[in-house]
């Protein structure tokens, strides 16, 4: 799993590329987690090479929304879901917790 | 019928999701499903070092593959705790966030994507046993 964070003027790119499992979700959750510890809310989460994501994985994504979204100062957006990944992401009630964007062009034009 | 032996370490889960793809096409089945059994077997290998074993590298994941005329049987076995899943609470997708249950998802996409699972403990070990149908058999 290989993750490249670009920051922007208002809100963070981070695209994830590879798997997200139980081995690769603690070193994704450090990732976001050193975002939001900077005071940074407002996240681009570019998933257009994601391979794989499991429950370890939508544990992060859902600590990390939590996060984002208390005191209304952000949140997580996914950008560019590939069809294998929103299937689990929908399996697991995401589409009501999480906005979806086709592009990361959208996802960023959102905040 | 191939049986592979693993380690139990989260890093032996992207082996074992490649030789469950290769089983997974090998019986037939379209993308959609291969990547539904591949899901499903991380979900249950984590598991099992998770709960069953308690941590990493404390036992063994041995896993079977077998084609049959509706598709593919996945045989995972170890020697950890008895797993016993009416014990887990089945987490509710529709709930907001912040009542949203942080376990059991797991065995819930387990049991939503795969069409037969059951859960046996015999001889000191769990044999986990599950079925993908090929789309035409439905």
């Amino acid at each position: 799993m290989e993750i490249v964070h670009t920051p922007f003027k208002h809100c963070d790119v981070v695209k994830v590329q590879g798997r997200i499992d139980s081995a690769t979700a603690p070193k994704f959750a450090e990732a976001l987690n050193a975002i939001t510890e900077e005071g940074r809310y407002r996240i681009v989460l570019d998933l257009s090479e994601l391979v794989f994501i499991s429950s370890a994985g939508l544990r992060v994504l859902i600590g990390v929304q939590k996060t984002c979204k208390r005191y209304n100062r952000g949140e997580l957006v996914l950008a560019a879901v590939p069809a294998n990944i929103k299937s689990t992401l929908e399996l697991a009630g995401f589409n009501i917790l999480f906005k979806f964007f086709d592009t990361v062009l959208a996802a960023v034009g959102n905040f | 019928m191939p049986t592979y032996t693993f380690p139990g370490r989260y890093d032996s889960l992207e082996q074992i999701a490649a030789v469950v793809r290769q089983a997974a096409q090998d019986a037939g089945l379209d993308s959609q499903a291969v990547y539904a059994v591949e899901t499903a077997v991380d979900e249950a290998c984590s598991n099992i070092i998770e709960h069953a074993y308690g941590a990493e590298g404390l036992g063994d994941i041995e896993c079977t593959l077998e084609l049959d005329e509706k598709g593919l049987i996945i045989i995972l076995l170890d020697h950890g705790q008895p797993f016993d899943p009416t014990h887990v609470k089945k987490p509710n997708p529709k709930r907001p966030l912040a009542e949203r249950e942080t376990g059991g998802w797991g065995l819930y996409i387990m049991q939503q994507w795969m069409d037969e699972v059951s859960f046996h403990f015999e001889d000191g070990a769990n044999i986990l046993i599950m079925h993908k149908h090929r789309r035409e058999t439905k």
